[in-house]
């Protein structure tokens, strides 16, 4: 039992992340019906600027928590401003290209992204400094460390954040009635171009929030973490449901605690012959599931095909 | 058939019989070595081709049937299990298990559309490469991460590929050898593309890439041709698979990377998705430039005085943006389909 709830902590702790990443995801598929290839190298790339940032400060001596900040907020603003520039380069002109065209202009940047990143950071696996205390609590038999407690923590306050976003304030109107449909909104002087470049911003923000938080919580950073992490990401939005925000959150919770708890028990379920090395599988077993069963996901609405 | 034609083709046909010779005299056997994997990768673009080009289906994880074909062959032709069936079984029955490989991940996920399917058959690649890492125990399948050894070399009856010949006063090398196996499989596999783009089943290929529903409603079995460009378009990869087993002499999950997978699509579209020349030449060009690349390391040490970026980050790099510039700039592709260029161009 302790051991089944110790994978569930981790499991949702991974989950958090994964939600934030998700919620860049869905944001943009539910305006443009388009995945953005390129998202999870900008988790990357703002897990390394966040590592490269607090090694520097705090070997200068800057107190933790600023450097911490000062990391999150340099990562945030530079995975801001590439989520722009996504959008400008790959998304924009093809706006009215058949739908394979902004696919692979996406797997181009996310390429170009990938190879500068190893320009920059170099090929070899970069450690991160333990810059929280290594404070645990033990609960019964299970341990959550403060890392985990704040990555879960910080993580509900921006997705209930986020909504409140989306509900209340004329912005989030502006993105659900782009998404809607564009071209009403347009008429009904949303200004669409705005709205889209926005709404990768905002997933780009998150992207970078998610990006230091897994450097912080594995303590590694590598030019090709982005790669499978945005895979699982995308899987917990298809998951949730892609296009719909709640769905993104579920989905990413949902996703981490089948992984971890898959890893925990897939030796003692096969008798030993699948050992926890096939912890990524379960991601892609889950995504083709949902695909072929639900495609719809947990709380997606059922898409009408557009003719 | 024009007298300019048949004089053309002959003269192809004349300089493609001696390019081998001609490289291996003027540059050396590396140069013939990357011709062959030239060969081998036009062989991969044209399958691909026959799924993206033709039937219209993006497949990120191409490189998952090459992986079959070349496992098939590295665990049927080595010591691994000491067993050493010869090429011709071999070489179909990777094709063919390529195939069905296509048909299980078809079947339940071709109902999708199309960014959906990319995703899954990115995901399906990762699969096939993390069970081929991990498949050595307990039982020691796949020979994990260290691959599978001493492959034996590709053979045809009793002539061995993987020795040199004598022919009339000439040797012929290794890599010769494998250069006009290799070159028979893509003429083969050129007019098996050929044909099958005027076929009934290409045609309807083209109506379900240009407008499913419409080609759905003229009584087309919509999903049953989408398998089927799956499956040939595998088939195609486990050909090939086969060949660079046997050629390379050693496989592992290594070689069947999402950047192969990105890699072969790149030539498909670069070249021209759906033109046979067109993906041809992608193919070629993307094969032999990289390797021209490599000297990139040494000339920047020449000219500014230190190696500023490293030649396999630069190859990289160079496909992202081309691939990036390809569709901002001339989606069609640089020989490209004629349909496809109307469609663009109006």
């Amino acid at each position: 039992m302790d051991i089944f709830l110790q994978q569930l902590v981790n499991g949702l702790t991974l989950g958090s992340i994964y939600a934030l990443v998700a919620l860049g995801y869905t944001m943009v598929y539910g305006i443009m019906e388009l995945i953005n290839f390129a998202h999870g190298e900008v988790v990357m790339v703002g897990a390394l600027v966040a590592l490269t940032v607090i090694q520097a400060l705090s070997s200068q001596g800057c107190p933790v928590p600023l450097a911490v900040l000062a990391g999150v907020l340099a990562a945030m603003a530079i995975c801001m401003v590439l989520g722009l520039m996504i959008e400008r380069v790959a998304y924009r002109p093809l706006r009215r290209a058949p739908k394979l065209a902004p696919l692979i202009t996406a797997i181009g940047l996310s390429i170009v992204l990938q190879q500068l990143a190893a320009l920059i950071w170099g090929r070899g696996y970069l450690s991160f400094p333990a810059v929280l205390p290594p404070v645990s609590m033990a609960w019964g038999g299970v341990i959550i460390t403060a890392i985990q407690g704040v990555i879960v923590v910080l993580a509900g306050l921006i997705m209930a954040g986020l909504l409140v976003l989306v509900q209340k304030t004329a912005l989030g109107r502006a993105m659900r009635a782009t998404a809607q449909n564009p071209a009403v909104a347009q008429l009904m002087g949303v200004n669409t171009d705005r709205v889209i470049a926005l709404t990768f911003v905002l997933g780009s923000a998150l992207a970078a929030v998610a990006g230091v938080m897994v450097v912080a919580y594995y303590n590694v950073g590598h030019y090709t973490m982005g790669f499978m992490l945005g895979l699982k990401a995308f899987t917990a939005a298809v998951l949730g449901g892609i296009g719909n925000l709640p769905g993104a959150m579920l989905g990413g919770l949902l996703l981490g605690v089948v992984e971890a708890l898959g890893a925990g028990y897939i030796g003692d379920l096969t008798g030993g012959f699948f050992g926890s090395n096939y912890k990524d599988v379960f991601a892609f077993m889950v995504l083709i599931g949902v695909l072929v069963f639900h495609p719809n996901g947990l709380l997606g609405s059922r898409a009408q095909e557009k003719v | 058939m024009g007298r300019v034609r048949v004089l053309g083709l002959a003269a192809a046909a004349a300089l493609l019989l001696a390019l081998p010779f001609i490289t291996d005299a003027a540059l050396g056997h590396g140069w013939v070595r990357i011709l062959d994997f030239a060969l081998l990768y036009v062989l991969l673009a044209l399958g691909l081709n026959i799924v993206v080009g033709y039937a219209g289906l993006l497949d990120l994880g191409y490189v998952a049937f090459f992986a079959v074909g070349a496992y098939c062959y590295g665990l049927l032709a080595s010591p691994h299990f000491d067993m050493h069936w010869p090429l011709w079984v071999l070489l179909p029955m990777g094709a063919m298990l390529a195939a069905s490989f296509g048909v299980l991940l078809g079947t339940p996920t071709l109902g999708l559309r199309g960014d959906y399917l990319a995703i899954v058959t990115l995901g399906f690649g990762e699969i096939i490469r993390i069970f081929l890492n991990n498949l050595n125990t307990p039982v020691n399948i796949t020979n994990g991460p260290q691959g599978v050894n001493l492959i034996d070399p590709l053979r045809i009856g009793p002539w061995s590929l993987g020795q040199v010949h004598h022919l009339a006063g000439f040797d012929i090398p290794i890599v010769v050898n494998i250069y006009f196996l290799f070159l028979l499989g893509v003429l083969f596999a050129m007019l098996l593309s050929y044909r099958l783009e005027h076929s009934r089943i290409g045609r309807a290929w083209a109506a379900i890439r240009e407008d499913e529903i419409a080609a759905a409603s003229m009584g087309l079995h919509t999903r049953n041709l989408k398998l089927l460009a799956f499956a040939m378009g595998a088939s195609f990869g486990g050909l090939s698979g086969g060949l660079f087993a046997g050629f390379q002499g050693f496989v592992s999950p290594e070689s069947f990377t999402l950047q192969e997978s990105v890699m072969i699509l790149c030539m498909v579209v670069l070249g021209g998705m759906g033109n046979i020349a067109g993906v041809v030449l992608g193919a070629v060009l993307l094969s032999v430039l990289p390797e021209a690349l490599r000297a990139a390391g040494s000339l920047q040490q020449d000219l500014l005085g230190r190696v500023w970026v490293d030649p396999s980050n630069l190859r990289m790099l160079l496909f992202g943006l081309a691939l990036v510039l390809m569709m901002l700039l001339r989606p069609e592709g640089l020989l490209p389909a004629r349909a496809r260029q109307r469609e663009l161009h109006g």
